[in-house]
């Protein structure tokens, strides 16, 4: 990862790490973002590299803030984020299309189309026409490094942030790389006071949304003879337009044939098109998701088929597209078989669990947010009913409380994380406090983003460098803020958390608890040694009250009446649980559950 | 030998499959092959199902396999195997790591983990190679090198020299590591005839 003395001929790298090291050959300097999947490998990787300061930001919107004020300061600058980080940070996205930048400002979106790990599968696409900039679009990892290094050649070429839009099928696919120059931007490092450009107030705003409007005039003149946009002629029955990984499945499906490669999606080039169009008998465009490249395409007069034949939802691969294009079935393989589903769960001595199983037996609505604990939802806990947006449970709750007033009381409550607290929680508490709210919110404090692989946060104590740093002190912050009753409990002790969470949540006004414990896949927790809890088979009942914490640890036995008796059971015992010595980690959250001493605490591991 | 070909990769997270995925492109690489390799991280963590598509040729294209399209599926999970049927053609082989991971709903009793799993895959007419993969990385010395002797089950169906497949361990695995790998890779081996 880190720049070696002898460079090798050739790498073999995902997307990210491809991108990690575009942003170094491009000379970044300043890099700043927010964990999002599959965009967080990208800072985590460029963190290794000499020559550039690296961040987590604590969201979106203030990771592109501070690339916005590097490239200000005339140093190539970096910004990366998940689609739906794209939303957060969309009101300074908006505003710097205006101001323009100083050094290049690049804005990497990665999107997710069949939401392998994300709540919506928005197309990012659309931000660019709407916030009138630029965006590139790589196919793989080889493209996505030389990508970026045009995406800041061009942002200080035509004095514009460019988005690069990356996805699923970029950012987690590796391929061969080849390691290229060091670039050197022509830009000087340093304060510049330029407030016509840089003050967007009315005045000057509406001078620079001419300079913004000219901009695009040339950069769609600019699209016409940009080497990554290209005609490759082929056979002349069918003339695709396909940009990204949609272009690769064209390729895979269709080798003989001819396509237009769009590299820069925005703005669009009416020409080459024109010329596309003109040199075959009928156009097809392929791209995943929106029709973003067909609605303009048909704007222009020019006659394509897109969304009429290919699906708008979720990701493509060679066979769909294959398919949509010739009608005809492609090869398929053997028909599916119902297998039990596997879906992830909450890992064995995860402290989360005990909150949400404590949460099913207090029969409240929980308002929920998006973390490793949105697995709540799922049975046997079952304690989640609502999950929109990062930050979103506790306006929720909020609004329920409003909503339902006297009624709701003592039935809401907001489960939120540490990572997404600090993300956009903190303004939701702000406002329950400020316009009287009763409802309760508990911090899920594990002291570190979990979902997306342990990165630190402002509660961690470090930094993306591997520095220490101050950790936040969320008691203080409640208080500050004006919630009168901040509690911190251990949530691996079930009964003393049950007791203060009953407490709380009867309580007429706004209340915060904290459950604090760390993730067990963070270093320290992983090192420490574990003392597994044992199963004394012989007294297990078969009642089943320890598999109602869903613990991946437990597992069930099912016995047939031959088998109970010749075990000693009752022939009507329908199975015992067993702990898996392997999986546990000793929490000791089913010990109370057991009433009949068929766990008992184990030796050390 | 076969100028391209799809491998499937498939079990359950912490399996380590993206190594296993990580030592066979690895060993193509060195034979002058193209390789895409594709998976989906997300919550790999988490003991979900996880996945990765490597395809090796001249030059490749698209990252993923195309479904029938599997040339080879190494399955670290007997159940998963038969998830991944839709990917499997007539010709396609299986090694199928014959460790049960009981996914939530059977943990919890809400329902059994299948029975016969090799001969739902075997009437289909695959050719299919259970490899005990945890027992070959135990009597070998190490437990957790059970996707080392699965690789080492895969590198006997590929066209690419041993030697390949061993410099790619001695890259990827941290030294005080190696020995036992190496051993345990030669087991795994020793399983496919
Ligand atoms: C706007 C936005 N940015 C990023 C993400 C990706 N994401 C999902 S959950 C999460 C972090 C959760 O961390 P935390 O709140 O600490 O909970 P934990 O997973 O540790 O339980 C992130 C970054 C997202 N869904 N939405």
């Amino acid at each position: 990862m880190s720049s070696k003395a002898a460079q090798p001929e050739q790498l073999w790298l995902s997307g990210n790490e491809a991108l990690a090291l575009g942003a170094h050959e491009a000379g970044v300097k300043v890099a700043s973002g927010y964990p999002g999947t599959p965009s967080t490998e990208i800072l985590e990787n460029l963190s290794g590299y000499q020559g550039v300061y690296t961040e987590w930001a604590p969201n979106e919107k203030v990771g592109l803030e501070v690339a916005i004020g590097a490239a200000f300061a005339g140093a190539r600058a970096l910004a990366t984020m998940k689609h739906v980080g794209l939303n957060v940070a969309a009101d300074p996205l908006f505003t710097a299309s205006y101001t323009g930048v100083r050094g290049g400002l690049v804005i990497i979106v990665a999107d997710d189309p069949s939401m392998h790990s994300s709540q919506n599968e928005q197309d990012s696409r659309n931000y660019a026409y709407a916030a009138k900039l630029p965006m590139l679009e790589p196919s793989d990892p080889a493209e996505a490094k030389e990508f970026l290094k045009l995406a800041y050649e061009l942002s200080e070429r035509f004095d514009t942030p460019v988005l690069l839009k990356s996805c699923t099928r970029v950012a987690h696919v590796k391929g061969v790389v080849k390691p290229g120059k060091l670039a050197k931007s022509k830009v000087k490092v340093g304060l510049e006071k330029m407030p016509a450009k840089l003050v967007m107030l009315p005045g000057n705003a509406r001078a620079r949304r001419i300079a913004v409007a000219e901009r695009q005039a040339q950069l769609a003149d600019f699209a016409e003879s940009f080497a990554e946009n290209r005609i490759e002629w082929g056979d002349r029955k069918i003339g695709f337009i396909a940009a990204g990984t949609s272009y690769l499945y064209v390729k895979e499906a269709f080798p003989k044939a001819t396509v237009l490669k769009l590299g820069l999606i925005n703005p669009l080039p009416a020409g080459l098109l024109k010329e596309l169009a003109a040199g075959v008998k009928k156009v097809i465009v392929v791209e995943e998701l929106d029709p973003f490249l067909e609605t303009q395409i048909k704007a222009m007069g020019i006659k394509c088929q897109g969304k009429e034949l290919l699906p708008a939802i979720g990701e493509f691969n060679s066979a769909i597209v294959r398919q949509a294009v010739t009608g005809k079935p492609g090869p398929t393989g053997f028909a599916p078989v119902p297998v039990v589903p596997r879906p992830p769960n909450m890992c064995a001595g995860c402290p989360h669990r005990g909150v949400f199983y404590n949460l099913s037996r207090l029969k409240v609505f929980v308002s929920g947010d998006i973390g490793c604990y949105t697995l709540g939802f799922l049975p046997p806990l079952s304690a989640m009913d609502a999950c929109v947006c990062m930050g979103a449970s506790i306006s929720m709750a909020h609004g329920m409380a409003k909503a339902l007033g006297d009624a709701g009381k003592g039935k809401i409550v907001a489960v939120i994380g540490d990572s997404t607290f600090i993300h956009s929680g903190i303004t939701g508490l702000i406002n329950s406090v400020y316009n009287k709210d009763y409802s309760t919110v508990i911090i899920l404090d594990n002291r570190i983003t979990g979902m997306t692989g342990h990165q630190p946060n402002p509660a961690s104590g470090s930094t993306l460098m591997g520095e220490p740093a101050n950790e936040i002190n969320f008691e203080e912050l409640c208080r500050a803020i004006g919630v009168k009753h901040v509690r911190t409990v251990n949530p691996q002790d079930m009964k003393a958390t049950y007791e203060v969470l009953k407490e709380e949540i009867e309580r007429d006004e706004p209340s915060v608890v904290i459950t604090r414990y760390p993730c067990v896949l963070i270093p320290e927790e992983k090192k420490r040694t574990k003392h597994p809890l044992h199963t004394v088979i012989e007294n297990c009942t078969g009642c089943q009250a320890c598999l109602r914490i869903g613990c991946p640890a437990i597992h069930w036995h099912p016995l047939e009446p031959a088998q109970a008796k010749k075990l000693g059971y009752k022939e009507k015992q329908k199975g015992y649980a067993q702990i898996d010595e392997i999986t546990c980690v000793g929490c000791g959250l089913c010990l109370p559950l057991c009433k009949f001493k068929a766990i008992t605490k184990g030796e050390g591991k | 030998m076969k100028k391209s070909g799809n491998i499937l990769f498939c079990g359950v997270g912490g399996q380590g499959i993206l190594l296993a995925s990580e030592l066979t492109a690895e060993a193509l690489l060195a034979q002058g092959h193209d390789v895409k390799k594709s998976e989906v991280h997300g919550m790999a963590q988490r003991g979900g199902s996880v996945e990765a598509h490597l395809r090796y040729g001249e030059k490749v294209h698209s990252p993923l396999i195309e479904p029938g399209g599997a040339d080879l599926l190494l399955a670290f999970e007997i159940m998963e195997a038969l998830r991944y049927l839709p990917y499997l053609n007539k010709k396609s082989k299986v090694i199928v790591n014959t460790q049960r991971i009981m996914p939530p709903a059977v943990a919890t009793g809400k329902t059994v983990y299948p029975e016969n799993i090799l001969e739902e895959l075997t009437s289909r007419g695959l050719t299919v190679i259970p490899v005990d993969g945890f027992e070959i990385a135990k009597a070998a010395g190490n437990v957790k090198a059970a996707n080392v002797a699965l690789v080492g089950a895969l590198s006997k169906l590929l066209p690419i020299p041993e030697a390949a497949f061993i410099a790619a361990i001695e890259k990827r695995v941290p030294a005080r590591f190696l020995e036992v790998n190496l051993k345990v890779f030669k087991a795994g081996r020793k399983a496919v005839k």
